[in-house]
């Protein structure tokens, strides 16, 4: 393996890595702000006690994302310091955005609410986990959006002199039609993700308790929990389908080699059908794929809305790229960046089977949320069916699993593009990069190998103690009493006055 | 003034950011390891005193760095590539301690188990120390200027970062932040470990007098340019006040000395370099705020972000500093409340 592609795979590990934690941060913020908000308003303690209980695991899962959300900030300087300079005066501001109006948000935030639950009035403090929630969705939106401009470059000139993107329209970086829709689409999937994870966690306790003779307390703390966890995934689910179909849409525009690559469609056809199960061999190539199971003129939907309309396959696209770019490198002078060994499509295998495996591991979540609508249909009923439990159980790594394949259909959809060339009549000239020259000329394939081996070994002892922890404060379940903490219920010791110094309420 | 020199200026107030703040809580986080005293339950006691006067700000400390270098990006493209790919193995390194010690603030406290805690310190120390070194070394080759070909390519190796100049601006960071971290605490807590941090304070002020002393003197001799004096002046007199006032048990005055001295070190680490970002070892290949950054539209864009956003950053992370101004003693520090992994036996 050369620096290229050893680049690319520390990429994929650590982005794929840090994007486990991810979704589960988005979508738990809001959720236990929803769970603080029904304590304020209601004064009912099952609230607290749920908000404290999904608050710590929120807390274990959101320091790793922290921490590992560090490196995604250094790496693109690190190993592809030539995109960097590329793509710097467009794809840096975002990036700076996210920080100064995002990152700060978060950290000051969730420290007032790790720590300020006695300090701070009952309604402020509830607005600082409020804030955690819009903060961290609103990361989402910038980072999607410097992503979403390597999809689809859009508000850019290509400057000759230079040879760099320049920004000129930042509105339009920001409002891209990629980013509208690769933002609801991954943060209903964030939703999907969290709603599934209180659900089923929920579901396991109800069981758990129903059947040890505590249905009473499984009515009264997880029913809840089931429920606000189901409507979540119900809601979030619907949004995940609509936004990825719009996105799916804009994709056979925007990267049509993506998603004919995703449908292994080799031959440019009228009326593609949406393949269920197709075989290749390992060489990638187009003569070794044979599809077995089709539904006819589906692509075509999903594509146009018209189950006849014709759809360019790989083999066209290869020809399409190979002269579009060489016609306009030539005719501007530029010396060529390709020869006749690249493939302007992406590997098939890889991008048919994620693409398959994100859409197919929804069927988790579905599958729990059915099983929680039909068991619980009447009011405040509970179920002891242990099957029900299991569910809940092998549902929660689902959506994060989805999760996971989206991005790799997404970004490996995108190669050999690190910047995809934009296709709009009123599109980019000149801003496209291929990945191969976006990657640091001066790092040596040793020291990404030194580097990859050391994030990969230490992300995957943090993986292992994450797992137990989580799984630990899973098991202990919901307290069965939890004081008030707030100044509002007991003031605050006056060390000055009578000299007794209590403890805090919380504490590291 | 233009927009490249302006936004020159805004990462120096960044990078003061961090220093200053994630400094102390750097220092803090070195000094586990040697200001609790006593039998085992009253060394854990303290440590955890420690680590609670940090608890709910290192976080937003540690933003100001991802600030900076998305800063750094979006404003001089070149200078952050150069940059993080010339200096690959120290942010290799930097990034490791810092991912440890986020993870290790969170944890530790989650799991009721001396060996779990014991990682955790481990984790807090290395991760606080590390960077403490290697930020100093960083800075301390920018003063100094680095091997850059006419591409703006750092050529230069790994062993070149290694120069005594930058080794010696290692250790100047590594024991400001010690000091910085040592008048933190003498100014957040109370009882003996006030008394103690203060003392350490004091004998760490003079080593770091001696040691930034020098290098900043040498900086100015071999590297910068005349004005740069003030700051040296001003790093002296601070780090003087940070003696005395420590000695004199005059926390507040000498931990506004301390973050003065670090103000004054990225004053004078800026100062030197300008105009360039990243000077070269050939002066004419050297990276420079004109031929590094952003377009004037994006500068512009950027600059109505950031000054519309970084008054309000100042405004809430004032407020929480507030929200937790009351100093710690042993008896705020509740019972452990962590959980062991031992097998959780039905709770029915």
């Amino acid at each position: 393996m050369d620096a290229l592609d050893l680049a690319r795979w520390q990429f994929g590990i650590t982005t794929v890595y840090h994007f486990v934690f991810v979704p589960l941060t988005i979508g738990l913020s809001p959720l236990v702000a929803i769970m603080q908000t029904a304590w304020v308003r209601t004064g009912n303690e099952r609230w607290l006690r749920l908000t404290k209980f999904f608050g710590k695991l929120l807390l274990i899962n959101f320091a790793i994302g922290v921490a590992t959300g560090i490196v995604q900030e250094f790496q693109f300087g690190m190993n592809w310091s030539e995109y960097s300079r590329f793509v710097g005066d467009v794809f840096g501001a975002p990036l700076a955005m996210e920080a100064l109006a995002a990152f700060f948000v978060e950290s000051t935030f969730l420290g007032l609410w790790i720590f300020g639950w006695d300090k701070l009035p009952k309604r402020i403090h509830l607005a600082c986990i409020w804030a955690v929630a819009v903060a961290t969705t609103l990361s989402a939106f910038f980072i999607l959006a410097a992503n979403s401009w390597m999809q689809h470059p859009v508000g850019t000139t290509f400057n000759f002199e230079t040879g760099r993107a320049e920004m000129t329209d930042v509105v339009a970086v920001l409002t891209n039609p990629t980013v509208l829709a690769a933002f609801p689409h991954t943060v209903a999937a964030a939703f999907l993700t969290a709603g599934t994870f209180v659900a089923g966690i929920a579901a396991w306790w109800m069981v758990r308790l129903a059947r040890s003779g505590q249905a009473d307390k499984a009515r009264d703390v997880y029913r809840p929990a089931v429920v606000l966890g189901l409507v979540t995934m119900l809601v979030s689910g619907a949004g995940v389908a609509v936004s990825g179909d719009w996105q799916a849409k804009l994709m056979f525009q925007q990267q049509p080699a993506k998603m004919a690559a995703a449908e292994g469609l080799c031959e440019s056809q009228d009326g593609a059908p949406f393949s269920i199960l197709a075989i290749g061999d390992l060489t990638n190539d187009c003569a070794g794929v044979r599809h077995l199971v089709e539904l006819p003129g589906v692509t075509s939907y999903l594509a146009t809305g018209d189950f006849s309309a014709p759809i360019r396959g790989v083999e066209e696209l290869q020809e399409h790229y190979a002269r579009w770019i060489s016609d306009w490198e030539e005719e501007n002078g530029v010396p060529p960046t390709f020869d006749e060994d690249t493939r302007f499509y992406p590997n098939l295998a890889v991008t048919y089977w994620s693409f398959r495996l994100m859409i197919g591991l929804g069927a988790g979540s579905a599958a729990l949320a059915l099983a929680a609508l039909w068991l619980l249909r009447r009011k405040g009923s509970v179920t002891d069916r242990p099957w029900f439990a299991t569910l809940g159980l092998a549902a929660i790594p689902t959506p994060f699993l989805a999760s996971a394949f989206g991005w790799v259909f997404t970004e490996m959809g995108r190669q050999p593009w690190i910047v995809a060339p934009n296709p709009d009549a009123s599109g980019v000239d000149g801003v496209w990069l291929l990945t191969a020259r976006g990657v640091s000329e001066v790092v040596s394939p040793g020291m990404v190998v030194f580097s990859m081996v050391g994030f990969t070994l230490l992300y995957g002892v943090l993986m292992v103690v994450w797992f137990r922890l989580m799984r630990r404060y899973a098991v202990e379940g919901v307290a069965d009493t939890e004081r008030d903490p707030s100044p509002e219920a007991a003031p605050p010791a006056d060390d000055d006055a009578d000299g007794t110094t209590r403890p805090l309420s919380f504490a590291y | 003034m233009d927009l490249p020199v302006i936004w020159f200026l805004l990462i120096a107030v960044l990078w003061t950011g961090y220093l200053v703040l994630e400094g102390f809580d750097f220092g803090v986080g070195m000094l586990l390891a040697v200001l609790p005293r006593g039998d085992r339950a009253r060394r854990e006691k303290e440590r955890r005193l420690l680590i609670n006067t940090v608890g709910p700000v290192w976080d937003g400390n540690e933003v100001w760095l991802l600030t900076a270098g998305g800063a750094t990006f979006a404003a001089f493209p070149e200078w952050y590539a150069t940059l993080f790919s010339g200096f690959y193995l120290p942010l290799f390194l930097i990034l490791l301690a810092l991912i440890v010690r986020v993870v290790a603030f969170e944890w530790r406290g989650k799991i009721d188990d001396d060996r779990w805690r014991a990682w955790a310190d481990r984790a807090l120390m290395v991760g606080s120390f590390v960077p403490s070194l290697l930020w100093g070394v960083a800075f301390a080759n920018l003063v100094r200027g680095v091997e850059l070909d006419a591409d703006h390519q750092y050529v230069g190796g790994f062993l070149a970062l290694l120069s005594p100049f930058a080794l010696l601006g290692g250790l100047v960071t590594l024991s400001l932040f010690l000091t910085h971290g040592a008048v933190f605490l003498a100014m957040k807590v109370d009882g003996d470990m006030r008394e103690r941090a203060a003392t350490f304070a004091s004998r760490s002020s003079v080593v770091t007098l001696v040691a930034a002393g020098t290098w900043a003197v040498w900086a100015q001799l071999a590297y910068s340019v005349a004005w740069t004096w003030a700051a040296v002046l001003v790093a002296a007199a601070a780090l003087l006040t940070v003696v005395r006032a420590t000695r004199a048990r005059r926390e507040g005055v000498a931990f506004t000395a301390s973050a003065v001295a670090i103000v004054a070190a990225v004053v004078l680490i800026f100062g030197s370099m300008f105009p360039a970002v990243m000077p070269a070892l050939d002066p004419a290949n050297s990276l420079t705020v004109e031929n590094a950054s952003s377009t004037d539209y994006t500068l512009t864009v950027m600059t109505w972000v950031a000054a519309v956003l970084t008054p309000l950053v100042l405004l809430y992370q004032g407020w929480t500093y507030w929200v937790f101004r009351k100093r710690l003693t042993l008896e705020h520090i509740p019972e452990a409340t962590g959980l062991t992994f031992a097998r959780v036996t039905s709770r029915s």
